[in-house]
């Protein structure tokens, strides 16, 4: 089928009849549903049984026969993970958290057909004294500002016609009709667009490089190796509005002069594979991907063909870096090469190849819709736009953010993130996965930009945010990072192979006790050797954990080599549990103890034996009074 | 997954896989796609298997064997009828990972990385599955069980253990 503007239009009338609830800037009355259920459809949600849910809800419709005033709709992340499953019912996008299968039926009965929320279920925080707030206007989302995410949470991913009624592929259109490839590549340069990837690269410039490379055949690649611990944000935009990423990956062959792109994507994530699967057999049944898109018979184009195929990953974290990714595609062990020659020149297969990530992508159309100026708006001057976090850890609300470039950590930690549950210590914020580092309370208000955050010794990254309590151990977390890079080093360089190897090493010396005064130097200066000599981003960034912690929480590294003690308990060889004078002699632990180290008569102070103890921990979970401590 | 057959089923499963692989080897770079097949088909990538990739694509055993090793998500060992794997992602990790790794390891008698002798349990750690709001999590056979502790995951173990021991070994459609 070949697509045209009036079909497009045609298919956006047509939907947006039955889309009067969704919160869109359109008003239309005569709508036909009174009740709009949205359901958040992502891996997390979709793990707490948001499924049954949606399945009993349907049930429920359709033994009533209310299908004419009830839709129900899978949608991507709404962003409040932690309060999964997530439920919203339109008109008044009323909040439900943390629901069973069974409190669906409350919900249908009670504001469905009855009209009166049930509020028991509703989130504590979007309730008001003269009602409760819409999702979007929750403390949660007040910073917050949906570009990359814009559709999530409104529309049905697997259905390209909810995709196309929120304004979807007229950007690709107003490429392909009204715009050079010069032109667009102009306003995404000028709209200063960064890759959200990691390394903040120009976008528009990346682009031009590998139009002006010459060659009869060129690919543009969708880096959706989204490998960094604790990051899902490529995960939730594939998951939640994989239409966007095919359409900006279409304008970006457009502009570059290709006709074939791939999305590379990790094997772990099975739902944002299908969904992307779905997405774009439905493009191509449209005739949104494939030969001749929009009939492209005008002023400047001559036929314009864009095919996309997806490519799956196996498991392996360098397959993010760029030559690494383009090997893995081919077919080959994904290590990286030296550089230049740059993609731009020879990439997949030699030709030269334009590679950026998910979120870079799924700005695209929204740049070319409203142009560059609405997107400087937002964000800084330097870093324009706005950034998608996954907010995890010892943080109250985890979940998926996007926020303005220039948002303070501290604005994420406090206002967003809801601070640290139980009463703890924020100790730090982890933010560049391994390659990043571990910033601390002292720089809490560094406005979050791609430069900034290089400058307190961290970087930007894909975006994981993982936040840091006082229970955990500086070393150990640099320890982790370091097993894992360790572990994922693919072997081709030595100082990276080797590097990552005895800087492990030592760490597990120091956390074990048998650190000494050679540990810290030893550690800086492979970590100087290891930057400076390795092939590829992956070992050139090894070390950053290690540094930005060693600057940060110093004091605590020498605990734990000169006093052979951990301050935050973690570190087991060097902690030790005692018993303080709060004990009410219950004798609990005793009996908990599976070594029996714990003495003490019925109503009287219990000690433990540390020769004997195995350091289980079991006492101190037990003790109902918290009288353990640990040393 | 297939790694408990007898001579003639097996024999389907691999002219079956033979059918897929025609499918797709006149494609680009199709190695990786094919040890997907075949990973999925088997559990695991059987060394005959390999060969027949190597025949069929054109390209080295030696090949077939270095991409093998390089990805994790592909094995030369079958895995076991229950697969459960450990996310050690750092928002897992920092939630106590490590803790239900351990008392895993224990309470099926296998390391990290093995799968049992009787081919019920395969137990890995895995790199961040992405559901870091539900950390830490443990998967079973693909379906993830979130906000797990020691308690739960004993608990978990214990139906598992009774599930599994159940069922006669050649008992695998999957």
């Amino acid at each position: 089928m070949s697509m045209t503007f009036e079909k497009l239009k045609e298919i956006r009338e047509e939907t947006l009849q039955h889309m009067n609830l969704r919160g869109l800037p359109t008003d239309r009355p005569n709508a036909p549903y009174r009740w709009s259920v949205a359901i958040c459809m992502e891996t997390s949600c979709m793990s707490s049984k948001a499924r049954e849910i949606k399945q009993r809800l349907l049930e429920l419709i359709e033994r009533d026969g209310k299908g004419d005033e009830i839709e129900v709709v899978g949608t991507g992340c709404f962003g409040l993970c932690e309060a999964g499953p997530i439920v919203i019912v339109r008109p008044g996008e009323t909040f439900y958290y943390h629901l069973n299968v069974e409190d669906i039926d409350l919900i249908y009965e009670q504001h469905l057909l009855g009209g009166e929320p049930v509020r028991d279920l509703i989130y504590p925080e979007s309730i008001t004294e003269d009602g409760y707030l819409s999702y979007f206007d929750i403390p949660f989302m007040e910073h917050q500002e949906r570009i990359a995410l814009r559709s999530s949470g409104h529309i049905d991913p697997e259905d390209i016609r909810e995709y196309i009624a929120f304004g979807g592929y007229e950007a690709l259109y107003k490429a392909l009709v009204e715009m050079t490839p010069d032109e667009v590549i102009d306003v995404i340069t000028e709209s200063g667009l960064r890759g959200r990837g990691g390394g903040g690269f120009l976008a528009g410039r990346k682009w031009r490089a590998t139009q002006a490379s010459p060659g009869d055949e060129k690919f543009i690649i969708c880096n959706a190796d989204e490998g960094d611990p604790g990051a899902f944000m490529d995960r939730s935009i594939l998951e939640g509005d994989p239409h966007s990423v095919i359409e900006a990956m279409a304008i970006a062959g457009y502009a570059i002069g290709s006709d074939q792109g791939y999305v590379y994507v990790r094997a772990e994530y099975p739902i944002a594979v299908e969904r992307l699967e779905n997405a774009i057999g439905q493009a191509n049944d449209l005739g949104l991907l494939g030969e001749n898109i929009f009939g492209t018979d005008f002023s400047f184009g001559t036929d314009f063909s864009f095919d996309l195929e997806i490519r799956l990953g196996a498991g392996a974290f360098v397959c993010g870096e760029t030559t690494a990714l383009t090997a893995s595609i081919e077919g080959r062990r994904g290590t990286p090469r030296s550089r230049p020659p740059y993609s731009a020149d020879k990439g997949l297969w030699g030709k030269p190849t334009m590679i950026n990530n998910v979120e870079t992508f799924a700005n695209i159309p929204y740049i070319l819709l409203n142009g560059p100026e609405a997107f400087k708006k937002i964000g800084t001057e330097k870093s324009p736009g706005t950034k998608v976090f996954a907010l995890s850890g010892k943080i109250k609300n985890v979940g998926l953010v996007e926020i303005p470039m220039g948002t303070t950590l501290r604005q994420v930690v406090e206002e967003i993130g809801g601070g640290i549950p139980n009463g703890k210590a924020f100790k730090a914020v982890q933010t560049g996965g391994p390659s990043g580092g571990c910033i601390g309370p002292e720089h809490l208000d560094t406005p979050i930009d791609f430069d900034s955050l290089t400058e307190v010794g961290s970087m930007m990254g894909s975006g994981g945010m993982i936040i840091m309590d006082e229970d955990n151990c500086a070393v150990d977390v640099a320890r982790f990072y370091m097993d894992f890079i360790a572990d994922e080093s693919c072997g081709k360089c030595t100082p990276c192979r080797e590097g990552t190897k005895r800087m492990l090493e030592i760490l597990i010396d120091i956390t074990e006790g048998r650190g000494d005064e050679t540990s810290i130097p030893r550690l800086e200066r492979l970590a100087k050797t290891t930057e400076l000599a390795s092939l590829c981003a992956l070992g050139q960034t090894a070390a950053n954990p290690i540094l930005s912690t060693l600057k940060t929480f110093r004091d605590e590294y020498e605990a734990h080599i000169k006093e052979k003690r951990c301050p935050a308990g973690v570190c087991k060889a060097l902690t030790n549990y005692f018993i303080t004078d709060k004990c009410i002699g219950c004798g609990l632990c005793a009996r908990q103890c599976p070594v029996s180290c714990i003495k003490g008569e019925r109503k009287e102070l219990h000690v433990i034996d540390t020769e004997q103890c195995i350091k289980c921990g079991l006492c101190f979970e037990k003790c109902p009074v918290k009288a353990i401590v640990k040393k | 997954m297939v790694s408990h057959l007898n001579h003639e089923e097996r024999q389907r499963e691999i002219a079956a896989f033979e059918r897929d692989l025609e499918r797709i080897k006149d494609g680009r770079g199709m190695l990786m796609h094919a040890l997907h097949l075949a990973q999925n088909r088997f559990g695991y990538v059987p060394s005959d298997v390999q060969q027949i990739i190597a025949d069929t694509l054109k390209v080295p055993l030696s090949t077939v064997y270095g991409v093998i090793t390089f990805y994790s998500r592909f094995t030369l060992v079958p895995k076991g009828r229950c697969d459960l794997s450990i996310c050690m992602g750092t928002a897992c990790y920092i939630q106590g990972a490590e803790e239900l790794l351990k008392e895993t390891e224990e309470a099926l008698g296998i390391k990290n990385g093995e799968t049992s002798p009787d081919g019920n349990f395969s137990l890995s750690s895995t790199r961040c599955v992405g559901a870091c709001s539900l950390a830490p999590v443990v998967t079973v056979n693909g379906e993830v069980h979130g906000r797990m502790t020691v308690q739960e995951m004993r608990k978990l173990l214990a139906e598992l253990k009774k599930e599994y021991a159940s069922q006669p070994e050649s008992d695998e459609e999957k």
